[in-house]
């Protein structure tokens, strides 16, 4: 089966990259699901939502939280940029609840910071 | 006596000196490397926002955004100029900031208003000592950028261009930034960032064809996203390059440092060595010419 070839890069580094079966990337109008063969796609992620990647090697399923930025698709090939990349078992869980809890101390309700954090936590898999 | 002391004392600070500048020497190879690692790090990303954003501008013919705007009515000119926040490295801050008065002089030539924006503290100083008006400066991060910094820039220089003359906004930016190209050699180089020149080129006959994308959720969308995300991404581009400059620059001038100092000390050496040479032989002269005269007084 035709796999994808997957880079997720932030501007500082390649936070992962590799073959994959499936890709889920969430925009502004709803989740997005990735297989080979998509037709081109160029899309602007939700700030402060979950990218998930299956690998193609039947490996778990790979989570990240991203903050602003844009996904690719093109001859199966996928690129997700976004300036805030971090994979879901990078993040602090403890740090990620605690820029929650300042996000939501500062008000506003559905700030970016409390979608990036909120995010965070659920890339890690931890309850947001 | 007192010179011999003198010398001994002027070759221990020398060389004390020297092992400072060979430890900045050390740390400075050693961050070159890492920064041109971060250069390496964030190829990939810059590669596809390109991409992605001639892909965006070839599909679309007619592309309108005030970003891409030229401004004519706008006098104002940003220059932003990237010096370090250290010094001990050379004409690298001096180089910078010849180029960027020399840009300045020539914009004023064509009629327009320069005004610097500052990254690091020795353009600050600069600028500062000599009462120049500054729209902005930046400092802090000169040695390790990180894209935070860059996103900062970014949305300050983006936001100004937006603004009118009235406003206190800018109709153009340059940037003058040292390229990294080897070791041994480091550019000053001035671009102009804003208004982007988005030039179609004619695809070669051989080149891949951009897959006609589809837009989520628009084109317009995309295109404001990834405009200020380019910008951000050329800053940070400038300020990594600049960064591997910086300390290639330091490792030059300490290099130089260290060598001047170890020749200092062996010139030092040879004359501490030359007068305690003759302090001995004025001493053996001395017992010589007092035991003759005792001698002579004895034969008496």
């Amino acid at each position: 089966m035709a796999t994808l070839k997957v880079g997720l890069v932030s501007p500082e580094r390649e936070v992962w990259s590799g073959e994959a079966k499936m890709v889920v990337a969430q925009t502004i109008e709803g989740q997005l699901g990735i297989m080979p063969g998509h037709a081109p796609v160029l899309g602007v992620l939700l700030d402060g939502s979950v990218v998930k990647i299956e690998p193609a090697d039947g490996g778990e399923w790979i989570t990240a939280a991203v903050g602003s930025g844009f996904f690719s698709i093109a001859d199966d090939e996928v690129s997700v940029l976004a300036e805030q990349a971090e994979l879901g078992s990078e993040v602090v869980v403890s740090d990620a609840r605690q820029d929650l809890d300042e996000a939501l101390k500062a008000g506003d309700a559905d700030s970016t910071a409390e979608r990036r954090a909120r995010a965070r936590l659920r890339a890690a898999g931890a309850e947001a | 006596m007192a010179q011999l002391r003198q010398l001994r004392q002027r070759i221990r600070s020398v060389s004390s000196t020297a092992k400072i500048t060979r430890a900045q020497e050390m740390i400075a190879t050693s961050r070159i490397v890492k920064a041109q690692q971060a250069v390496a790090a964030s190829k990939p990303y810059a590669d596809q926002i390109t991409q992605a954003l001639t892909a965006l501008v070839s599909h679309h013919v007619g592309i309108d955004h005030p970003l891409l705007n030229e401004q004519p009515e706008d006098k104002r000119t940003a220059v932003l100029i990237v010096t370090s926040d250290r010094g001990f490295c050379g004409g690298y801050n001096a180089n910078v900031i010849r180029e960027a008065e020399s840009l300045i002089k020539a914009l004023r030539e064509q009629g327009r208003e320069p005004i610097p924006y500052v990254i690091g503290n020795k353009g600050l100083t600069w600028y500062r000592f000599r009462d120049r008006e500054m729209a902005e400066s930046w400092t802090g991060f000169s040695d390790r950028p990180t894209f935070a910094s860059a996103e900062q820039i970014g949305r300050r220089l983006a936001a100004d261009f937006l603004k009118t003359d009235a406003e206190g906004g800018v109709g153009e930016i340059h940037v003058v930034y040292t390229e990294f190209i080897s070791m041994l050699s480091q550019e000053v180089q001035v671009r102009r960032l804003m208004p982007l020149e988005v030039t179609e080129r004619e695809a070669e006959a051989n080149a891949a064809v951009l897959p006609s994308y589809d837009f989520e959720p628009s084109a317009e969308a995309a295109l404001d996203l990834l405009l200020p995300n380019y910008i951000e991404s050329r800053i940070f581009h400038m300020l990594l390059q600049s960064a591997a400059s910086e300390h290639a620059a330091r490792r030059r001038a300490m290099k130089s440092a260290t060598d001047n100092a170890n020749e200092l000390i062996g010139v030092y050496t040879r004359q501490m060595n030359q007068v305690r040479q003759a302090a001995i032989t004025q001493e053996i002269s001395e017992i010589v010419g007092g035991a003759d005269a005792l001698a002579d007084s004895g034969g008496e």
